[in-house]
């Protein structure tokens, strides 16, 4: 009998996110809770390889698992937070939150129409290129413009970080760069002519001992 | 055989967790940032299996461009809640009241 593998690892991977997500949204501890966010974006970067997605799934690892999360961490143990004045409401808000959920999960799928998207099966493949060479195929042809956007994006989103956090103090000594790029060497030494003078000879040599 | 519907279902329930995550979890700002990283998640798994089944990369693309501005929030999000935690001490939202009339 022939085992059907990929089902049984997307079931595998699909039951590791469910649980991972609900930690993240109900542990106590903020740093667990990203922790359990890292487990999240792995196991979504898994089942992304079974799409045969494999640079999205490299780049989620790369993203978001080595940087954003990694900020995340940061932040979370950098701060001091007590967290039991965060906790509260957390039961009371309880019963609506889940209720919520499950009215938004159960609206969603009927709105989709499960049974008819269920026999679309064959995936289609991207002619036979690797999906890396796909992706960019479209990204710098079609979309070239939205990336060099991105980029813009994200520059400005580093230096908006850093300006942010940014924080003069009082009493602390900060180098200007500009200044001391701007430096000539003229500034620094100061070359004095001076008259040089006959030093009188002691009158009494002394001798060596 | 792995179906569109698989995973639409699974990106429909775990955005459902991240909503439910931002009700009970009001208080917190930084669950609050988690779970909009999760939410995105969803979105993303949902983006990726359409351009799949469908074979067009514009799909994948916008998961790289989804990537990319939600990396940036990210970042700009914890700078603005370390600067808060800096000024408040706090990272309550039912604290953050100064902007009330």
């Amino acid at each position: 009998m022939d085992l059907p593998w990929t089902l049984i690892l997307f079931y595998a991977f699909a039951g590791v996110l469910v649980l991972s997500a609900i930690g993240v949204i109900s542990v106590k501890n903020s740093v667990h809770a990203a922790l359990l966010l890292v487990l999240c974006f792995f196991t979504t970067s898994a089942l992304w390889l079974l799409l045969q997605a494999e640079f999205l799934a490299v780049a989620l690892v790369l993203v978001y698992v080595g940087a954003v999360m990694v900020l995340f961490l940061f932040v979370v143990m950098m701060l001091d937070i007590k967290t039991e004045p965060l906790r509260e409401g957390f039961i009371r808000y309880l019963p609506i939150g889940l209720l919520v959920a499950v009215i938004m999960l159960v609206e969603m799928l009927a709105l989709m129409g499960v049974n008819s998207m269920a026999t679309v099966v064959a995936p289609a493949d991207p002619g036979g290129a690797s999906n890396t060479a796909w992706l960019g195929h479209a990204l710098f042809t079609q979309f070239l413009l939205p990336f060099e956007v991105a980029a813009v994006i994200l520059t400005v989103a580093v230096i908006a970080a850093v300006m942010l956090t940014l924080r003069k103090r009082g009493g602390t000594k900060y180098q200007n760069p500009s200044i001391q790029v701007a430096v000539q060497a003229r500034d620094r030494v100061r070359i004095v002519k001076m008259v040089s003078s006959t030093i009188p000879a002691p009158a009494t040599p002394e001798s060596a001992p | 055989m792995i179906t569109l519907a698989h995973y639409i279902v699974l990106a429909t329930i775990i955005f459902c967790i991240s909503v439910a995550g931002i009700f009970i979890n009001r208080k917190n700002m930084i669950v609050l940032l988690m779970a909009i990283e999760l939410m995105l998640l969803s979105v993303n798994m949902n983006f990726i299996a359409f351009s799949r089944f469908l074979g067009d990369a514009s799909g994948q693309v916008f998961v790289f461009f989804i990537l990319t501005v939600a990396a940036a929030e990210s970042a700009i999000g914890l700078a603005i809640l370390v600067v808060l935690f800096r000024n408040r001490a706090t990272i309550n939202v039912g604290e953050l009241d100064s902007m009330k009339g």
